[in-house]
């Protein structure tokens, strides 16, 4: 009885540690602290579970231990190997990993449930049938969204016609399902309930399928917090507390995470989960014919740069495929040294994760608050003598502002197009991933670099250093 | 409804610990810079790792001869695991460059 009044106050002392880990991470002064506490408090709510007393059951440590090796040494490796542009694919399969996990602890308690060995009443099994839905969309949600971003997949392939028609029947088939398992109790049987777990996992894949480009930050960050909900769920089937605060406080970060980025995009949830972005199809490619395109040389980029008062990057999706960030860090010390003032402007959906870009600066040790996000990027663009516009592209497309008939109309964008010069890092004219075109290449104080950035950058390097 | 009423009922601090616990997690996370986004969601992700402790329960509370639950255990135990150690190690590998100031 002691012991277990200990076990009890260890998993209090766990719960306040994710908290207050949480908290710390809210500043960058802290944030390393913040994660720390947090793997502190789990690590005493795991020892805590091992040495809780339990009636029944023989214990079998041996299973444990070789799981907790396994799977440890699995994950550190992965997590210490992995490039740091990688990151947005590592964190989506350890996420996927989690609801997984939640979903396998579900199915056990259903076979146990269809046994007979264990009653479950009705609110109980809801509970039970709930993680088993979210952990399995979550997995194959996640698993498919690694496929994307690793580039194994190609969206193209993953789209069939009327694919959120499909969803939203495959999603109603769930439901029901669901209400008949729980309506039916135990004599369903364990086939049918094998049934839904297929469903539950066909839907995942089938959810993320349509989502592509710019909205796989989003579709991540939901995800994590699907996990989360997950592991909440099944804290309230092993009636654990530590299970049920963990899980609900990451499934509220994965929420606000996601409402922010949507916010972001002045887009609604609804309609980044139908996947507008994607297939709303190119709006208006064979208009810009006619228009001409300026070309600038390595030379002249290097030459506005290197007489400029003030220059501002603007990093996109394209900077993370061609590791261009320690070049880009290496341009700023230049500049810098030669009186240019030297800015970073972040649109919060730049990358393929939230914050993907800020991650991969500091890689590259720039420091932060040269990092400006979109309103005060946007306040300070006016006074801007040049743009560098590195590998991004929806982001800072003027349609959003005035083609009504945009897919991105109405998302807030930088407007890079107040400043006095933009310089375009592109490897070629194609459109942007979301296959839009973007009016500002065809702009008067817009010059093209096309090459791969890394390289361009590099060669710009060369020659600034000349001067 | 009656056993709808009756759960609520039996289940009623875990109810009310689900409730204040979404408002203190929108609380302390609504705070978070853009700029942390990704360590938060990174270590937020470690954290949803804490299912491995119905793991844990599920293969100590099975008797050693049953084996569904042992196996179905392990397969958990592995990848909440794997959920766990990575989510933070790759949370610290994130934040670690944070630390570095200007020279």
């Amino acid at each position: 009885m002691l012991l277990d009044s200990y076990i009890n106050l260890s998993y209090l002392i766990g719960a306040i540690a994710f908290v207050w880990g949480l908290r710390l991470l809210a500043s960058p002064d802290t944030a390393r602290r913040g994660n720390i506490w947090a793997a502190i408090g789990m690590t005493i709510a795991i020892i805590a579970t091992l040495i809780k007393p339990i009636s029944g059951g023989s214990n079998n440590y041996l299973w444990i231990v070789i799981g907790i090796i396994a799977g440890g040494s699995f994950g550190w490796m992965a997590a210490k190997r992995i490039k740091m542009t990688a990151m947005p694919q590592m964190v989506s399969v350890f996420n996927g990993l989690g609801g997984a996990c939640a979903a396998v602890l579900a199915m056990a308690e259903l076979i146990k449930y269809y046994d007979g060995a264990v009653p479950l009443q009705i609110g109980q099994l809801g509970i039970v049938l709930f993680a088993l839905l979210i952990g399995s969309v979550s997995f194959t949600g996640s698993m498919l969204a690694f496929g994307k971003l690793e580039g194994l997949i190609k969206d193209k392939n993953v789209i069939l016609p009327k694919h959120n028609v499909i969803n939203i029947v495959l999603l109603i088939a769930t439901l029901v399902l669901a209400i008949w398992l729980l309506i039916q109790g135990t004599t369903a049987g364990l086939v049918i309930a094998s049934v839904f777990l297929i469903l539950a996992l066909i839907y995942g894949f089938s959810f993320v399928a349509p989502i592509g480009g710019a909205d796989m930050p989003v579709v991540i960050s939901l995800l994590n917090s699907f996990t989360g909900l997950s592991a909440a769920a099944a804290g309230l089937i092993y009636n654990n507390q530590i299970m049920l605060v963990g899980g609900i406080l990451v499934g509220a970060a994965g929420t606000i995470l996601t409402v922010l980025m949507c916010q972001a995009m002045n887009r609604s949830l609804v309609n980044v989960i139908i996947g507008g972005f994607g297939s709303a199809g190119p709006a208006k490619a064979s208009e810009d014919g006619d228009q001409i395109v300026k070309e600038a040389t390595v030379n002249d980029a290097a030459i506005q740069l290197f007489y400029a008062n003030s220059v501002m990057f603007v990093p996109g999706y394209g900077l993370a495929v061609a590791q261009a960030q320690k070049v880009v860090k290496e341009l700023d010390d230049l500049l810098e040294a030669n009186g240019v003032d030297v800015k970073y402007a972040i649109h919060p959906v730049a990358g393929r994760m939230p914050g993907h870009m800020n991650v991969l600066l500091a890689e590259a040790d720039v420091p932060y608050p040269k990092l400006l996000d979109l309103e005060d990027a946007n306040a300070a663009l006016k006074e801007t003598d040049t743009v560098v516009i590195v590998g991004a592209n929806d982001v800072v497309n003027p349609a959003a502002l005035d083609e009504p008939g945009s897919p991105i109309y109405g998302m807030p964008v930088l407007e890079v197009w107040k400043a006095k010069n933009t310089i375009v890092l592109k490897r070629s004219m194609s459109p942007g991933y979301a296959g839009i075109a973007n009016p500002l290449f065809f702009h008067d104080n817009n010059r093209m670099l096309f090459g791969d950035a890394k390289d361009s950058l590099q060669k710009v390097v060369q020659e600034v250093k000349t001067m | 409804m009656e056993t709808i009423l009756q759960f609520f009922n039996e289940q009623l601090i875990m109810i009310y610990l689900l409730l204040f616990t979404i408002i203190l997690g929108f609380e302390v996370i609504s705070k978070v810079p853009t700029i942390l986004h990704t360590p938060l969601m990174s270590g937020a992700n470690a954290i949803s790792g804490v299912v491995i402790i119905g793991a844990i329960l599920l293969i100590r509370q099975a008797d050693s001869t049953d084996y569904v639950s042992l196996i179905l255990g392990t397969l958990a135990v592995v990848l909440g695991t794997v959920n766990v150690v990575g989510g933070f190690a790759v949370t610290d590998r994130m934040l670690e460059m944070f630390k570095k100031k200007k020279k």
